[in-house]
């Protein structure tokens, strides 16, 4: 019972983040009540949408560390639109907030599909370009709340069935993706293509297009975050999320998906985002100091990529008779 | 030219590599209802017709006709449109996923407008198609928990879910055993029956002669000849493959036989292989035959310090030794040629003389810093000795044929004056001349008193060069033969699970 | 025949193919460093000045002594992008050394044995448990910097020893600072361990082909152990000059460096598959950087435009090439 308990990461995972919870609760009982909890949960929003995104990019063997500039660039676009133009319509601001981040995630996708550099340097050096670039669209000038519209701030604050707009968007992108990632060929091609690019291929998969669409997806996903980081804070300036990709890379790596690609699942991811959102709003009401964040995060990212390594350990080939029988009860949950 | 009833058809392709031309002008025909065995040696080009009609590969020349009409099969969708379907050699599947997607993945059940994935439909269409073949495994288990076999049964799974008119089997039997070749036989009739052209491709003329209707025999990627296999005996097909008889093949020569130089006892590993005892004398040839995935290289690997969970006693000249790595082997004067010579054997991008010179860098150059000469001196000692021929001893080995390569590579270990040298397949893709030489250089190397422990899928190799034969099933020893017990059918019969008399 | 000829005849090497030299990447660099030196001396009457040059040689000589090691670290297949979190602890080791009343001596020497420990932590890691390192040392580069900020919050040590300043602003003769004639001779240093020792053939292997490498009998995993602590003991050392000159610790310091290291390694012809590359690209490209870098200073482009560029160079020399193989193909196939 507890060896399955702690063989299944998703399971693992949401026990440690109840029992996270309760322990919290236990020394401040106010962080169990119902405004505190969904407080958490939107606090955690924003990470939990960027994950689903990098989670494919990962998935496909690659990463993105762009993700948080593209943050910074995207919010700062539709912030400077919102000020200038107040009377541009939400909706549409968004639609262009997800249009600018798909772009941005494109121009990765094309130097690792078509020029077929290596991610992390694509990445790397796109984080830098979009950084300085929010700087040369901004002139290094902030946007501040005044200068937004009220719908413009308003929209992921609206409270429907008890919950804010922005943690309703995030549940719907973490829905959509569980229902692709098994009920969709698109889904299921970023597990065959990280799985096994080689027999991806022989199969009939575009190893390098499906790694194009993941950093679309991300892409998109943080255009998206882009407006719901701005609109949240009511503020765009040049350092906004800052280093966030680390955050976003360690979710992922917490919920269980192998840097090596092909293995991890939507659930796993999320709860990944939510472990550590949880500790992000945990530490201020225990009292220790926000400046703990930045290296219980780094902890967390090397303690979750060694427990990874040690469950996808290749065994080699399975040869003896009597080791095959004892391993055939093995049975795959996802499919 | 084109016969009317060929289902597919090639005819003047080509496809070049850098410094190989793996196909030169190749014709062949497929027809419904009919299997056509693809006859040669290893280097013949089979495994790259396979990729090109599978749409792996495009061929730089030629055309391809499916039912008389040209097409151009681009990538391997493409293929599986056209209904191509094939079970490669090694088996390209996915560890992490299930049976039932490895089988479906690529061409997936769907339903409803949504496109949505019909698992319910998929399992239990794997699960028939499983029963079919005899291999009742569970859809849902993940693959990476089968055995070799298994794994190779979903493959065949796999072409036989799409409802292909040409199927293509490439060595699919190298790693089956003895009930599970017989079960193959018995889909290959039955997909027969079903109108579906077949390409067989094998190198083992037992198999050929029970189930092929034609024959198509290529040689260093050329077009040798065809026709009905009725028409054909087992002596012409090995001429036409070869060009030449095969006596002259082996250049065996008797070598008195010394002390045991390495002896292994209660060599173990919890999954790969158990029990393995034997021993090796100067001057012997020692042949570990088997299937494909039946344990002998991870025996290998393991007395080579590749293994951590392989447990066991292995003394050198009486003394016991520990090797916990190849470092440590290379010191006992254990080394080992391995299979995959372009991933585990050379360097490719480092020159001839640095990959010779690298396991004794130390011993060259003790205060740790390089000096060419002595660098050049060995390799072109050992290069010389090997005949490896390149314009100059800088050439990178990238730049170098197969066997000029393999010659490379066991220059290498010779320079490091071994004691026991092991090579995994030392003829596995390489030119017939070449061969020979690796051949005729075995013999010189037991004539110096080595012990040679060779691992081996060809049988005539085996049968032809060692003094004694361990053959490997499923991770055990099944036999030992001496050279003189041996024969074909007895060695195969021990390797496939057959009863061992 | 024929045969013996040609096999008696084998030289060691061709005789010298002067376009071999003419087309090495070493030979461009140079090309372009020329260039911008040229366009410098144009474009400012104050380039030409030798303490204005000296002074410029500030902005990347710590960057450089990291630069040396990485290079032999990615040619082995691994990276470090820890290196300037590692620099930041060194820094607040140093600071709560000299609090406590430490010399300069012992200063030095805590730097350097953080960052042994730092590289060692990596090193183990990713060795030990079969990590990439790319992920690993995210993590510790958040660990490590996340450390510095426990420590210190939003404070600072300014409080270092006077004869400390020598290391970061002391000149050994005329306009030589201390800085750059160490960095020169540890380009001497590591010119000869990479190009003419055991240790440097035997990074090259691993890089190529690690596979190979182990079944040659090299120990790859203590191999890369060592890679790692030189990274990290160079890190220390950088930590030492950089915290003498700016004479003060802030947990933000030398912020985002990893991005400038790496570039400078690839843009000096180190692939980032590894296997390839040399310490004399490595040092051109130091140098084109700096001028790069001082040239746009003269003419006001502020910092985080620089990084733009910075970005945009390293994706570009990694496509270029890439790209110019593609067309020599096409062409050659035409042809």
């Amino acid at each position: 019972m507890m060896s399955a308990i702690l063989k299944n990461r998703e399971r693992f995972l949401a026990l440690v983040i109840v029992v996270l919870v309760l322990a919290v609760g236990f020394i401040t009982p106010d962080f169990l009540s119902f405004t505190s909890l969904v407080g958490t949960f939107n606090d955690t929003s924003i990470l939990m949408i960027l994950a689903m995104g990098q989670m494919l990019v990962i998935l496909t063997r690659c990463i993105d560390l762009s993700v948080a500039a593209n943050v910074a660039l995207t919010g700062m676009a539709v912030g400077m639109i919102n000020a200038a133009f107040p009377g541009v319509p939400i909706p549409l601001l968004m639609l262009f907030a997800l249009v600018m981040g798909a772009v941005l995630g494109a121009i990765n996708g094309f130097f690792v599909w078509i020029v077929g550099v290596p991610a992390i340097v694509v990445t790397l050096g796109t984080m830098s370009i979009y950084r300085g670039s929010v700087f040369l669209l901004s002139d290094g000038a902030w946007v501040n709340a005044h200068q937004m519209s009220e719908s413009f701030i308003d929209l992921p604050r609206q409270v429907v069935l008890g919950l804010p707009m922005m943690s309703w968007i995030a549940i719907a992108i973490v829905a959509l993706l569980f229902f692709a990632s098994r009920h969709w060929r698109s889904g299921r091609d970023f597990f065959t293509a990280g799985g096994d690019p080689t027999a991806a291929f022989y199969t009939g998969v575009n190893v390098g297009k499906v790694q194009f669409k993941a950093f679309v997806v991300s892409g998109t996903l943080a255009g998206l975050c882009g407006y719901l980081w701005v609109s949240r804070f009511a503020v765009a300036y040049v350092d906004v999320a800052n280093g966030f990709e680390l955050q976003v890379v360690a979710a992922c790596v917490i919920g269980g998906i192998s840097i090596m690609g092909g293995i991890g699942t939507v659930i796993g991811c999320a709860l990944g985002a939510l472990f550590l959102g949880v500790i992000n709003n945990a530490l201020p009401v225990i009292g220790v100091s926000p400046f703990w964040q930045m290296a219980i995060s780094g902890a967390v990212i090397i303690i979750a990529v060694i427990a990874n390594s040690s469950a996808e350990r290749r065994e080699g080939r399975i040869i003896l008779r009597s080791a095959v029988t004892a391993r055939g009860a093995q049975k795959v949950e996802a499919a | 030219m084109i016969t009317n009833s060929a289902v597919l058809s090639l005819r003047d392709v080509s496809k070049v590599f850098p410094g190989v031309k793996a196909l030169d002008n190749v014709k062949l025909d497929l027809y419904p209802g009919e299997v056509t065995a693809l006859v040669g040696e290893n280097g013949a080009g089979k495994s790259t017709l396979v990729k090109t009609l599978t749409g792996i590969y495009q061929p730089d020349g030629g055309e391809l006709y499916w039912k008389g009409e040209p097409v151009d099969i681009s990538d391997p969708e493409v293929a599986l449109q056209l209904g191509i379907t094939a079970i490669h050699q090694e088996t390209v599947l996915f560890g992490e996923l299930s049976v039932t997607e490895n089988i479906f993945a690529g061409n997936y059940l769907t339903r409803g407008p949504l496109r949505r994935l019909d698992w319910p439909a998929m399992h239990q269409r794997s699960r028939e198609i499983l029963a079919d073949i005899d291999a009742p495994l569970d859809p849902k288990a993940q693959l990476k928990g089968l055995s070799i076999g298994q794994k190779h049964m979903v493959a065949i799974a796999r072409a036989l879910s799409v409802d292909a008119q040409v199927v293509i089997l490439d060595e699919p039997t190298a790693a089956l055993s003895h009930h599970e070749i017989e079960e193959l036989y018995g889909i290959v009739e039955r997909l027969k029956k079903s109108g579906k052209a077949i390409l067989f491709i094998s190198h083992k003329f037992d198999e050929i002669f029970t189930i092929a209707d034609r024959y198509v025999v290529y040689r260093d990627g050329n077009f040798v000849g065809e026709g009905l296999i009725s028409n054909v005996n087992e002596a012409e097909l090995v001429e036409m493959m070869v060009a030449r008889s095969v006596s002259e093949t082996f250049p065996k020569q008797t070598v008195s036989i010394g002390e045991p130089v390495m002896t292994v006892s209660n060599l173990n590993h919890p999954t790969e292989f158990a029990d393995i005892n034997f021993e090796v004398r100067a001057g012997e040839i020692l042949g570990f035959y088997g299937l494909v995935g039946s344990g002998r290289t991870e025996i290998m690997q393991a007395l080579y310090g590749l293994s951590k969970a392989a447990t066991g006693d292995v003394r050198i000249d009486g003394k016991t030794t520990q090797i916990r790595s190849p470092a440590d082997a290379i010191a006992d004067g254990l080394v080992y040629v391995p299979e995959e010579r372009q991933q585990q054997g050379a360097i490719l991008d480092l020159p001839i003389f640095q990959n010779i010179s690298l396991p004794q860098l130390s011993k060259l150059n003790p205060k740790g810093v390089l000096n060419e000469q002595r660098e050049y001196e060995l390799a072109r000692a050992y290069g010389e000795r090997l005949k490896v021929k390149t314009s100059s001893w800088d050439q990178k080995v990238a730049n170098l044929s197969g066997g000029n390569q393999q010659k490379v590579v066991i220059g290498k270990w010779l320079a490091t004056q071994p004691k026991v040298i092991i090579l995994d397949e030392p003829t596995k893709g390489i030119d017939i001349g070449s061969k020979a030489a690796v051949h005729r250089f075995m013999s010189e190397l037991v004539e110096d008193g080595l012990a040679v422990i060779m691992v081996s899928s060809e049988l005539p190799e085996v049968l032809g060069m060692a003094d004694r034969i361990m053959v490997m099933h499923e991770g055990l020893m099944v036999r030992e033969f001496s050279r003189e017990d041996a024969t074909a059918e007895a060695v195969v019969a021990a390797a496939t699970g057959g009863l061992a008399a | 025949m024929e045969n013996t000829m040609t096999q008696s005849a084998v030289p060691n090497r061709l005789s010298g193919n002067w376009r071999h030299y003419l087309l090495r990447w070493e030979t461009f660099l140079l090309l372009v460093a020329a260039l911008v030196f040229l366009f410098n001396s144009f474009a400012s009457p104050y380039f030409l000045d030798p303490w204005n040059l000296s002074d410029a040689t500030f902005n990347f000589t710590e960057k450089a002594i990291i630069a040396l090691p990485m290079a032999m670290l990615i040619i082995c297949r691994e990276i470090d992008l820890s290196v300037a979190s590692i620099i930041a602890l060194a820094s607040v080791s140093m600071g709560l050394a000299a609090e406590a009343g430490m010399g300069t001596g012992s200063l030095v020497a805590i730097a350097i044995a953080v960052g042994v420990a730092c590289g060692l932590f990596n090193g183990l890691v990713v060795t030990g448990f079969g990590i990439p390192s790319i992920v690993v040392t995210i993590g510790t580069m958040s660990l490590y910097r996340g450390i510095t900020y426990v420590i210190l919050g939003d404070g600072a040590f300014t409080d270092y020893p006077s004869e400390f300043a020598y290391f970061g602003q002391g000149y050994v003769y005329w306009v030589f600072s201390f800085e750059f004639v160490l960095f020169l001779g540890l380009a001497l240093v590591f010119y000869v361990l990479l190009h003419h020792t055991n240790f440097g053939r035997r990074t090259y292997a691993i890089g190529n082909n690690p596979t190979a490498a182990l079944y040659s009998g090299i120990k790859v995993n203590k191999h890369k152990l060592i890679l790692f602590v030189l990274v990290g003991a160079l890190s220390g050392l950088a930590s030492v000059l950089l915290t003498s000159r700016l004479g003060s610790t802030r947990p933000s310091i030398a912020f985002a460096w990893e991005l400038n290291i790496v570039t400078m390694v690839v843009l000096g012809g180190v692939s980032i598959l590894g296997g390839a590359g040399s310490i004399l690209g490595v040092v051109i490209a130091v140098f084109l950087m700096g001028l790069v870098t001082f040239g746009l200073g003269l003419l006001n482009v502020p910092g985080i435009v620089m990084s733009i560029i910075i970005g945009a160079m390293l994706i570009s020399v990694i496509s270029i090439p890439v790209l110019l193989g593609r067309w020599r193909a096409m062409r050659e196939r035409q042809s």
